[in-house]
């Protein structure tokens, strides 16, 4: 198959139909477990990530809306003395917490509210009990997935600092996961192997010029950016989806620490075999089916380099919200010639493109999804992908079910 | 600022689209960063409706705030019009746009677009969902409704049904409940608004004698211009339960000059004999909290205390806005009224009062899981299950069967309940069994009460108070230890239990 290295991609300005950064807060709460997110916006904001999780799975979340009202709008040396006092209000209701975000939304941006200032002053109020941090998941500047991007970039700076020579694997994932690819690091003689961001806030990685890091989600440009200021060095490689982005991962860091061929063979091909036979349950599905991406998260193009090469899909047309041409690079190099590739996005024009296309399959968000079922086509909502493991070899015939589904279950209905 | 962890109502701008979605031939272009186009999502997924809701986001981004955003708004809507060609077009702003001042109305009226447009201001840093659904509602009717027509009205007697919205609690089955009672009395129905009216259909409004008013939360100010400008006067009663029926179909008899009593006659609903029937009795006396938007709230406690035979232990409301109603109401149940959105206060008033059913919103059936009480939802906000594919309504005579179904079922039957008190040791039973029709998920433990710090239990007393079923022993502690602190009682004893209870009955 020949690569896509030098790709066609086509910017697009309009109405964009996506989620802001606060919406990774759904997932990043639950990740880091002694980390509370504290977003300063509006109604809007609390309405927003209450709306996106969908139900209110938990009593009392690690996450909260400090509503700015007309008196904060009034006075900004006001709405900081409010906002240390939310923040007193919140901390002595709970008193496990150990690093607290203030999460900045775009009302906040557009007041210029200086959340980094506050984080600073509330530090010095509350440390050594809780540190206080910031990063702005306002829509204005991130797009869904650049929130946990923000997030993590703002850890970055606290991380301690770490001389000897080890492995940083980057963004979150599923814990399954993390265990799974630990292990497959691990039996290869990779290591020490530390995963960013932690389960716990006391247990920061350490990152130094020995640390050679690896992404493991495609939306990190500005963590990249902060661990490569701190001396780490990024190994190259295609994001870990299906069989053939897992391994092309697994062996940047198996070439990275001299792996022997034989040996890195050895290891990975029982989990190689696996995921083989499980993919082969739904390429006879997906194999020669057209699909359609929409932007949403940044996935879209690893899944569409995935549901191309490994099932046998024809790419109709790959949205992404952003695009980032280095850490897609070995992405971009693995899809078809000719692939149509969007940036950005002007919602109503993509619709009439997919319409036009007619695909078996299309990838989009939860605001398109049943009134594209209601016009007759099958959809993937996008943001499961975000929510379900599906890295590493172990979960490539989860990842390919889910794309398989929704066809399965119009050849199960009759009604 | 306010400290937020779940928000009973979204900003003002999601109530415009409420209204702007149930409408035909409206669409809203709304001025609103990146992200805010979340909303959609409520209507597409919680209501699985089949279209995208009817509104053009600008999403402006960082880049844009340094360029020119009204230009993008301009853009937006132009291209809308282009687009979607509507009858009438809505803009405004959201909670950010309003911050940057780029005035929608007055861009738009710049673009003089061929068709009506209504400019909304919604201040999205005072007030919330349904104001902003009642205010966008109103100023489309005053934008439509035009001048009261000279000469006879159009023959009737004519009424309008006013109120129902996109995403509204059960909206759709009670117009259609409604609606089907109307047209038995001998009404014809002039126009229902917002659900389903076109522009057009509203410049007939002054048309009809009088207004229906279903939820005035959002139909109320509509309907109070209309009552000034067009002389309607408007039904006052929401028809949720039986009485309530009664006495809206009396209104609207006293509205109309037709009479009500042939709808009234004989058994019109079967939720009059089902709560007279026998095995209700153990409905007697059971401990009810009810919360919700007012309308809904007050409707439930009436329904709870006069058509089954439930305590109202507790009755309160997220609107501010009907914060006189709700008070007035709970005065009947002797009760003080909690007026809040401060979901944490509502959950601690909730354990507080050891309810056994909690009648309430998704929130509140969040919160009665947790405490392990069975628990109907009553009221917005929704959850895609309040979106039955049944037909479902509140109101008329239909609703109040389903309200007996929907508050009766989630209750222990009375056998199973004199059983689960019989034999606590049951190995099946286990101390905090749960009734068997809500699964196996265990009960949270009770409170422990202010009290419970200057008094001791006696181990065998605790041991007895364990073998009280978990939905009843929550008072059954309470009861004790007031009546211990009244006696001057500081270590209760198994009599202490036993003369409690003589003391305080049933």
């Amino acid at each position: 198959m020949s690569g896509c290295a030098d790709p066609v991609i086509r910017q697009e300005r309009g109405q964009r139909e996506v989620f802001c950064g606060l919406t990774g807060i759904i997932w990043l709460h639950r990740k880091i477990q002694d980390a509370f997110f504290l977003v300063v916006g509006s109604r809007t904001c609390a309405h927003l990530i209450q709306s996106a999780a969908g139900v209110m799975i938990f009593a009392e979340p690690r996450f909260a809306t400090a509503i700015i009202d007309e008196r904060d709008l009034a006075g900004l040396s006001d709405a900081n003395d409010e906002l240390d006092r939310v923040v007193g209000q919140l901390l002595a209701r709970r008193p496990e917490i150990k690093l607290l975000f203030l999460v900045g939304s775009c009302p906040s941006e557009v007041i210029k509210l200086d959340l980094s200032r506050a984080a600073q002053r509330l530090s010095a109020t509350h440390m050594p009990q809780v540190r206080v941090l910031n990063y702005s998941g306002s829509g204005i500047e991130t797009t869904f997935t650049q929130g946990e991007d923000a997030c993590l970039a703002a850890l970055v700076p606290i991380l301690p600092r770490r001389t000897d020579r080890s492995l940083l694997v980057v963004g979150s994932l599923a814990e399954p996961v993390e265990d799974q690819l630990q292990r497959l690091l691990t039996s290869l003689g990779v290591g020490p192997v530390q995963f960013f961001p932690p389960r716990a806030s006391t247990d920061l990685p350490g990152v130094g010029p020995n640390t050679q890091y690896l992404l493991a989600q495609p939306f990190l440009a500005d963590t990249a950016r902060a661990l490569e200021a701190k001396g780490a060095t990024r190994l190259p490689a295609p994001f870990p989806l299906g069989i053939e982005g897992t391994t092309a991962w697994l062996q940047a860091a198996a070439t990275a620490w001299a792996v022997a061929p034989a040996h890195f063979a050895a290891t990975t091909a029982p989990a190689i075999a696996r995921a083989t036979a499980a993919l082969d349950r739904y390429r006879s599905i997906l194999a020669g089916k057209h699909v359609f991406l929409f932007p949403d998260s940044q996935l879209e193009i690893p899944l569409a380099r995935f549901l191309a090469r490994e099932l046998g899909m024809t790419l109709d047309e790959v949205g992404t919200p952003y695009l980032h041409r280095q850490h897609l690079a070995e992405e971009l190099a693995l899809l078809p010639a000719g692939t149509t590739l969007v940036e950005g996005q002007d919602v109503d024009r993509q619709l009439d493109r997919c319409r036009a296309a007619r695909p078996d399959l299309v990838v989009c968000g939860l605001g398109l999804a049943n009134p594209l079922e209601a016009e007759g086509m099958t959809t993937k909502w996008s943001i499961e992908l975000l929510f379900t493991p599906i890295q590493g070899y172990e979960q490539a015939g989860d990842l390919a079910e889910l794309f398989a589904r929704p066809l399965t279950r119009r050849t199960l209905l009759k009604v | 600022m306010q400290l937020t962890l779940w928000t009973y109502e979204g900003p003002p701008h999601i109530g415009a689209m409420r209204v702007a979605t149930a409408m035909k031939g409206v669409h809203y272009v709304l001025h609103a960063p990146q992200g805010d186009t979340y909303a959609d999502l409520l209507f597409t997924m919680i209501e699985r409706r089949q279209k995208r809701p009817p509104v053009t986001y600008t999403t402006f981004q960082a880049r844009d705030l340094g360029g020119d955003t009204a230009e993008l708004f301009k853009t937006s809507a132009a291209d809308a019009y282009a687009r979607f060609k509507p009858d009438l077009m809505l803009v405004g702003a959201s909670c950010t746009a309003e911050l940057i001042q780029d005035d929608p109305g007055g861009l738009a009226k710049a673009l003089a677009l061929p068709c009506p447009v209504v400019a909304l201001e919604l201040p999205a840093y005072q007030k919330k969902e349904n104001w902003g659904a009642a205010e966008t509602f109103y100023q489309i009717v005053r934008a439509t409704a035009g001048t009261p027509r000279p000469g006879p009205r159009a023959p009737g007697p004519r009424v309008n049904i006013l109120g129902p919205t996109a995403l509204g609690f059960r909206h759709r089955d009670d117009v259609t409940e409604i609606s089907r009672l109307l047209t038995r009395m001998g009404l014809i129905i002039n126009v229902i608004a917002p659900l389903d009216a076109t522009p057009a259909d509203l410049a007939r409004l002054g048309d009809a004698d009088f207004n229906v008013v279903l939820y005035p939360e959002t139909a109320g100010q509509a309907a109070s211009w209309l009552s000034r400008n067009f002389g309607q006067p408007s039904t006052k009663t929401v028809p949720i339960g039986l009485g309530a029926t009664a006495d809206f179909l009396a209104e609207v008899g006293a509205l109309s000059g037709l009479d009500p009593a042939p709808l009234l006659a004989g058994q019109p609903s079967t939720m009059a004999w089902y709560a007279r029937s026998v095995d209700s009795n153990y409905l007697t006396h059971k401990r009810v909290f009810v919360f919700g938007d007012a309308t809904h709230a007050i409707a439930a406690a009436r329904v709870a205390a006069d058509e089954l035979g439930f305590t109202v232990v507790g009755l309160g409301t997220y609107s501010r806005e009907f914060g006189r109603e709700i008070r007035a109401a709970a005065v009947r149940y002797g009760i003080e009224a909690l007026i809040s959105d401060d979901y944490l206060e509502i959950e601690a008033a909730i354990a507080a009062s050891a309810p056994e059913l909690v009648l309430g919103t998704q929130m509140e059936r969040h919160i009665a899981k947790r405490l392990g009480v069975p628990c109907a939802v009553i009221s917005a906000p929704v959850h895609v299950q309040d979106f039955p594919a049944r037909y479902s309504p509140q109101m008329g005579f239909e609703g109040a069967s389903v309200l007996f179904d929907t508050w009766v079922h989630p209750l222990m039957m009375g056998l199973e309940e004199h059983l689960i008190g019989m034999f606590r040791g049951d190995f099946e039973f286990s101390a905090d069994a749960a009734p068997s029709h809500l699964g196996h998920a265990a009960a949270t433990p009770e409170p422990v009460s202010a009290a419970a710090t200057t008094l001791s239990w006696a181990p065998d007393a605790e041991k007895e108070l364990g073998k009280i079923p978990f939905f009843v022993r929550g008072k059954a502690r309470r009861n004790t230890e007031k009546y211990a602190a009244e006696a001057g009682v500081t270590l209760v004893t198994i009599e202490t239990l036993y003369e409690a209870k003589a003391h305080h009955g049933r």
